[in-house]
């Protein structure tokens, strides 16, 4: 049977229907599962996606482009492949995009979560021969309380932040996070503010119909005002930074997968961490590969190795398609809202790798160099 | 255990100084006093000895989460903390008793020690069964010997001494040396009056502050305020003599018994009631000390043999005396305690009890040339004392100073990364440099340390998108960063390809402005060795 993608330097690659799903840099025709700029790049002429993140893509991505929507479940053809969209409960209009060209099925899932949430249609199953996946938080540490649970916490930690006289600030990413973090909030409990940059996302999500508690922008509050009790909504980045001081005293969250390891919490030097993605965690990642049952797993972006070796002890036919894994902040930067400026990720160029590499003596080395801390623990080195 | 585990969370959950303590003295104030022992023994930084293999933990974590070695394995490298991978990975039980802190670690902890390790295994898989993922991490880090939570010694007797309204010098005196965590323990922390001193105990050390390498101490005021001695690469000891006993302590609080025996024998000549504060040092037998290289040799042995006691031989510089007769000194300015030293050790006259040689200069300028010329006498600088001032407690600044000279540097290129612990888990922090060698790169160092933690996240972010090959969790990446090493010292290694090993290596600087073949070369750096 004809495969339908295959991997490029540019990403995944459609010979047959000549376009690119989700290209790393501009191409002629981009189909798009979802609005974040690590899957939605500038500058391509021509974008294919979901009618539902229409209101996204169009406010991250330059006007003079074409633009395609199309409702989930609907296809249009190109040199006769199939293509459709079905819901990957990501963010407000992810998909993943279905393929099909002579009965043949591949699928690429973006990024997905099987949780249901508030402001997007959730995930569905998507029978296929090859399945696209991510892998982001694919460790066996990666398991997420039930959203109920964690919006319980949040509200309780924002309830006695108020309780204390303080101000509570609550980052998560701008477009996606945010939103959904909003429409988890009891807003009986006080006030909700955003950031700029929160702002716009927010926006762009009720102007695609998604219902959300009221917020005001902190931006549009002119001269002193009493911020105690007040929710703010804001991006990661406004973090440790001058715009914080006006609100008083703050207590400080952070929304985010990461934040179920301790040191990835600590790092961030925030108060609090709640273990909030809109990722699968490893159970779901495992129930998502069975549900669509296809002959074969395609695993990228994050512990691609990590889950298709996993895939594969457990029979089936898997290979990691990428070798970078994923980081924090690479996610953050996807998520920031820039509007239609060329965006720096990971443009860094590639430097030429013909240099010999020697051979691993590391563990020799830790033989001998242990950590400075610790071989100043055990000489007990000096005063000073 | 669970008002434990709440504390622990407790004060994970805050990022203030002022939480973390009102966390502890919450518990503090409720806890039962030998809780509170054990609290405070956790929480000051001792550890239990090893009740089970890690190794072990990691092989029954994989077993109970059914998962395989190697995945057990990835987990651990991303989360980097032994307990916490175990908190995740393996299914979640329920808090299933109320046992206190003290029933857990007697019951259930300290037992498995000992146990054979089918009877440990058991013992484990009932403990991850009866504890949530929240409290499990706890225990998990009390079994491992891992606990750190951001809480310094300091702080945690701070919190005892607000709690019980006494002085924090005085507990931070009881917490020292070694003590068994029980009630009546922790009923003596507490208790108002003192001179229940144990023989053994030692004084909290003094610590010195550094005086930036560039700056100018000038403006630490007059210099016939200060005193000055050469500061050596050594060993901090603390040397009591007490009922005809001697004890030396190392200052990370280890008592270093029978490992400098020529110093005890020595010590059994000063009278009882005596502490000294000074330094262990390989010297010749004209005086000269010997590089650090040699006392090297010494540590960590626990006996010494004949031949090693001949050929580094041992002697403690007191600098400071710290209890005479019985009577604690330490409030008396350095001057008045130093000419006590110095009576004392003219009445005791033991080659391998000598005191500190003081630099006398009239201006700050003429320390300065001398600490110029301190590699001369492998020395790393000078340590300048206000005359004045007590003897403190901790890093308190301005009692002393330590001046170091600079340290060596190297432009080395990075090339290989692995990801980091603690903090830095799941980031790639802990680099291998190497230096050229005919057209090759011979890796001579790992650093840890130096990078601000933005450049940590893009050198992070290149490792991952440069990695050549995985050998498990190192990577080699495409050499291209080049980076500042300083670095204390350095002598030769037959165990290094390089056949350097460098003392304290640490990032100075990211040099942006070179690229890899710009590095430094193996015989640069091998130049830099003392000549022998």
């Amino acid at each position: 049977m004809v495969q339908i993608l295959e991997k490029t330097a540019l990403g995944l690659y459609c010979r047959i229907g000549d376009f690119f799903v989700d290209p790393q840099q501009p191409v002629e025709r981009a189909v798009i599962s979802h609005a974040h700029s690590d899957h939605a790049r500038w500058g391509c002429r021509h974008y294919l996606s979901s009618r539902e993140g229409e209101q996204l893509l169009r406010m991250r991505l330059s006007s003079d482009a074409e633009f395609q929507f199309l409702d989930y479940g609907k296809s249009i053809s190109i040199h006769g492949v199939r293509i459709s969209f079905h819901p990957a409960g990501h963010i407000l209009g992810s998909s993943q995009v279905r393929l099909e060209y002579h009965g043949r099925i591949e699928v690429v899932s973006g990024d997905y979560k099987l949780e249901h949430d508030a402001t997007c249609t959730p995930w569905e199953p998507v029978a296929c021969h090859r399945l696209v996946t991510e892998s982001t938080f694919g460790l066996p540490v990666y398991r997420w309380e039930s959203q109920a649970e964690v919006f319980a916490s949040i509200n309780h930690w924002w309830q006695e932040c108020r309780d204390a006289g303080k101000c509570s600030v609550l980052y998560g990413y701008a477009v996606g996070k945010s939103q959904r973090l909003l429409a988890g909030l009891d807003a009986t409990i006080g006030n909700i503010f955003t950031h700029g940059a929160v702002e716009k996302g927010v926006a762009a999500y009720r102007r695609s119909g998604v219902q959300l508690p009221p917020t005001r922008h902190v931006g549009e509050v002119t001269g002193r005002s009493d911020w105690r009790g007040a929710m703010i909504l804001a991006v990661p980045s406004a973090h440790g930074t001058p715009w914080l001081r006006k609100f008083g005293a703050i207590e400080s969250a952070m929304a985010s997968g990461w934040m179920a390891i301790r040191g990835a919490r600590r790092r961030r030097s925030v108060d609090r961490g709640f273990v909030l993605s809109d990722h699968v965690d490893w159970p779901s990642l495992l129930t998502a590969v069975k549900a669509c049952d296809p002959e074969e797993v395609w695993v990228t972006h994050g512990y691609a190795a990590v889950v298709a070796r996993y895939l594969q002890e457990q029979g089936r036919n898997a290979i990691s398609i990428d070798s970078n894994t994923r980081s924090e902040e690479e996610d953050e930067i996807a998520s920031e809202i820039v509007g239609s400026e060329v965006e720096a990720v990971g443009s860094s160029a590639e430097t030429d790798s013909t240099e010999t590499s020697t051979a691993l003596d590391v563990d020799a080395l830790d033989q001998d160099i242990a950590r400075p801390e610790a071989v100043e623990q055990s000489n007990g080195e000096s005063s000073a | 255990m669970i008002r434990f585990a709440r504390l622990y969370h407790a004060i994970d959950a805050t990022t203030k100084t002022s939480g973390k303590l009102s966390a502890m003295e919450a518990y503090f104030a409720e806890a039962s006093f030998s809780d509170a022992a054990w609290a405070i023994y956790f929480l000051a930084g001792n550890k239990p000895r090893q009740l089970v293999p890690t190794k072990c933990l990691r092989q029954w974590a994989a077993q109970e989460a059914d998962i395989a070695a190697w995945l057990c394995d990835e987990a651990y490298h991303a989360v980097g903390d032994l307990a916490e991978t175990i908190s995740l990975v393996v299914p979640s039980g329920v808090d299933a008793q109320s046992k206190t802190l003290t029933e857990w670690l007697d019951q259930r902890l300290l037992p498995l020690r000992g146990k054979t390790e089918e009877q440990q295994r058991a013992d484990v898989s009932d403990i991850w069964r009866e504890t949530s993922p929240a409290t499990r991490l706890v225990v998990m880090k009390l079994m491992t010997g891992a606990f750190r939570v951001g809480v310094s010694k300091r702080l945690a007797t701070r919190a005892i001494a607000n709690c019980w309204n006494i002085p924090a010098d005085g507990v931070a005196h009881r917490l020292m040396g070694n003590w068994l965590p029980t009630a009546d323990f922790f009923e003596q922390l507490i208790a108002s009056e003192t001179g229940d001193t144990t023989i053994s105990q030692p004084y909290p050390f003094c610590l010195a502050h550094p005086i930036e390498v560039d700056s100018d101490p000038e403006q630490l005021g007059a210099v016939d305020e200060y005193a000055a001695e050469w500061k050596w690469d050594e060993i901090r000891g603390q040397l009591i003599r007490r009922a005809d006993q001697t004890f030396i302590w190392s200052r990370g609080e280890e008592l270093m018994e029978r490992r400098w025996p020529e110093i005890e024998t020595a010590a059994e000549r000063l009278p009882n009631g005596t502490v000294l504060d000074g330094e262990i040092l390989a010297t010749e037998s004209d005086g000269r000390v010997l590089p650090f290289a040699q006392l090297q040799r010494r540590i960590g042995r626990k006996t010494v043999g004949k031949k090693l006691l001949k050929e580094v031989p041992v002697v403690f510089h007191a600098f400071d005396l710290l209890e005479l007769s019985g009577q604690d000194l330490r409030s008396l300015p350095w001057e008045k305690r130093r000419q006590e030293l110095d009576a004392l050790l003219d009445r005791v006259v033991q080659p391998q009890l000598q005191r500190t040689e003081l630099l006398n200069a009239n201006s700050w300028n003429e320390w300065r040339l001398l600490r110029a010329a301190s590699r001369e006498h492998n020395a790393e600088g000078l340590m300048i004392k206000r005359r004045s001032a007590p003897y403190d407690v901790g890093r308190s600044r301005g009692t002393w100073w330590k001046w170091k000279i600079a340290p060596y540097t190297i432009d080395a290129v990075l090339i290989y990364a692995q990801k980091g612990h603690g903090k830095r888990a799941s980031l790639f922090t802990d680099y291998t440099f190497a230096v050229w060698d005919a057209g090759q790169l011979v890796p001579f160092a790992k650093a840890y340390s130096g990078l601000a933690d933005a450049e940590i996240r893009q050198v992070d972010r290149f490792v991952r998108q440069h990695t050549q090959e995985s050998f498990g969790p190192v990577r080699s990446v495409t050499p291209t960063l080049v980076m500042e090493l300083a670095f204390e010292g350095l002598q030769r290694s037959t165990r290094h390809k390089s056949g350097i090993a460098t003392r304290f290596p640490r990032i100075v600087r990211w040099r942006h402005d070179k690229l890899a073949q710009d590095a430094n070369t193996l015989q640069e750096l091998l130049a830099l060795l003392p000549v022998e």
